[in-house]
């Protein structure tokens, strides 16, 4: 899905700056960024590591406040959670098992224990791991983490669902299956999904559209638009295509800067 | 097998130990009256019985040990929590913990007496200001420590209240470092339950004192032995409750 002619984004960042102030001297991470999510779209941000993606994310789910700049949200009104955030890290809470951390996110919305947990279960099915809602989270898997933790995401309904390099940390294997499961959730749900990643054939793969950070302070040095059918064939030649395009680009940026 | 010889070289150990005890005083090397031996322990355990003094004795000092505990460990958790939890709070009590913490619990008993009287509410304020500091920096150490980027989970999830992080985070995260403070607790209170009952709150440490002021040393020492039941079977009960509760640890 991209973007249609009168659509408002979902999200729109204008003229956004971040910096961190530290022993009197100021650190500017992001400056002067514009940039708009439509509804639906599976919107890429890859960057090299430092450039300030993880700082992008943190500011819109509230973890860090911005400098200057504003960010419009067209999310359903009175949502106690718009966004979700997947962190690189799966961060699931090592005392709750599996199925509690998925519902973790549901406790402030005035639900009864049991429709908590259904709901909860409902998503555990939804990222394939319903066998394994009772276990704790040391008896799972990298991937199976993370796939709780995208369930844990998808159980508040957010409106834009932020994922923060969440398969970085796992063997190709596991990432491209998680890949081509995101996609598939994607297809379902239809949710908007940032995605941020440092991996290029990641991004082809994932994005309807790719917007390269780079730079310091980090600013968004090009775009491509991948209007390719899904399922996608993994290492197409249009995909291939825009990830050498994306790499030019990611260098020649750099050089610059 | 490993575990079932290790179990044997306990129990032999165990044993020579109750033997040369038994044998010091009896070969003469000894004076029984300073050291009984063992032999005469379960008489005067079931003299002790019969007279009623050990049942009532016991009581009354496991419910100041309860009571004591359970005031200690609630002052020490809930302020622990303030301090680990608010950097404002911990600076307004910095000084005074710094002045308070150094003195024993023991040195508190004059004050004890005179406010409470020979009471069992003396013996509590004693048990309770010894299980206070321990439980305390316990606790305020274990929420200090907590990961942030769990705290950040909550935050992101919309749990932004100071309440809703204690409970959603803060309290489970630092659960096993407060049951850490409370286990050594457990064995602590033990200690200011003798120490003040030995100013004449009645209770097993009231009656070591009577016994031993009548040279009957082989009733102190079923009391000393009733202690070490006691506490082991405390401290029994709580590592298998501190298990369940940390399951889900690896
Ligand atoms: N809390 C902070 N205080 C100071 N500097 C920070 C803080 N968080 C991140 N930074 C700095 O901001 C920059 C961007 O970080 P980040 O957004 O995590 O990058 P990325 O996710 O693209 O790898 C880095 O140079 C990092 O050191
Ligand atoms: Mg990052």
């Amino acid at each position: 899905m991209t973007e249609r002619p009168g659509d408002t984004p979902i999200i729109d960042i204008r003229a956004l700056s971040l910096a961190y102030e530290r022993g009197g001297t100021r650190n500017v991470i992001l400056s002067n960024l514009d940039l708009s999510i439509a509804r639906g779209e599976f919107l890429v941000i890859v960057g090299e590591s430092g450039v300030g993606k993880s700082t992008l994310l943190r500011v819109l789910i509230g973890l860090a406040k911005p400098s200057s700049g504003r960010v419009r949200l067209d999310t359903r009104p009175g949502c106690r959670t718009p966004m979700a955030l997947v962190f690189q890290d799966a961060r699931l809470l090592p005392w709750r098992r599996v199925v509690d951390n998925v519902a973790f996110g549901l406790e402030g919305a005035g639900l009864s224990r049991a429709a908590r947990r259904t709901k909860a279960t409902e998503m555990l099915a939804l990222v394939g791991l319903a066998d394994l809602a009772g276990r704790w989270p040391h008896q799972l898997s990298g991937g199976q983490r993370q796939r709780v933790a995208i369930a844990r995401a998808l159980a508040v309904e957010p409106d834009v669902l932020l994922m923060d390099e969440p398969f970085s940390a796992l063997d190709s294997f596991t990432r491209e299956g998680l890949q081509d499961e995101l996609q598939r959730i994607q297809a379902k749900t239809g949710k908007t999904i940032l995605f941020v990643t440092h991996d290029i054939d990641e991004a082809v793969t994932l994005a309807d559209r790719v917007v390269v950070l780079a730079g310091s302070p980090g600013r968004i040095a090009a775009e491509v638009r991948l209007d390719l059918s899904r399922p996608r064939q993994r290492r197409a030649p249009a995909l291939t295509e825009a990830a050498r395009h994306l790499r030019a680009e990611l260098s020649r940026r750099s050089a610059e800067l | 097998m490993r575990y079932l010889r290790s179990t044997l070289l306990a129990a032999a150990g165990l044993i020579a130990f109750l033997g040369f005890w038994e044998a010091m005083p009896r070969l003469g090397l000894i004076n029984p009256a300073f050291l009984p031996p063992p032999s005469t322990l379960p008489a005067a355990f079931l003299r002790e019985i019969s007279l009623g003094i050990w049942p009532e004795a016991v009581v009354a000092s496991l419910s100041h040990y309860i009571v004591g505990l359970a005031v200690g460990a609630g002052a020490g958790i809930g302020l622990g929590l303030l301090s680990g939890m608010f950097r404002p709070f911990e600076a307004f009590t910095a000084w005074i913990v710094r002045l308070l913490r150094p003195i024993p619990g023991l040195a508190w008993v004059p004050f004890a007496i005179i406010w409470f009287g020979v009471q069992p509410s003396a013996a509590v304020f004693i048990i309770a200001i010894g299980v206070f500091w321990i439980v305390f920096f316990a606790t305020q150490g274990a929420v200090r420590h907590v990961d942030r980027d769990l705290i950040e989970v909550a935050q992101a999830f919309g749990f932004r209240s100071p309440l809703s992080r204690l409970v959603k985070i803060l309290l489970p995260a630092a659960t096993p470092g407060i049951l850490v403070g409370l286990r050594t607790a457990l064995g602590q209170a033990w200690m200011a339950v003798v120490a003040a009952e030995i100013f004449g709150v009645p209770g097993v440490g009231q009656r070591m004192m009577q016994a031993s002021s009548l040279l009957s040393t082989d009733i102190v020492v079923v009391y000393m032995l009733t202690m070490a039941a006691l506490y082991g079977l405390f401290d029994t009960a709580f590592v298998a409750l501190q298990g369940w509760l940390l399951r889900w640890r690896a």
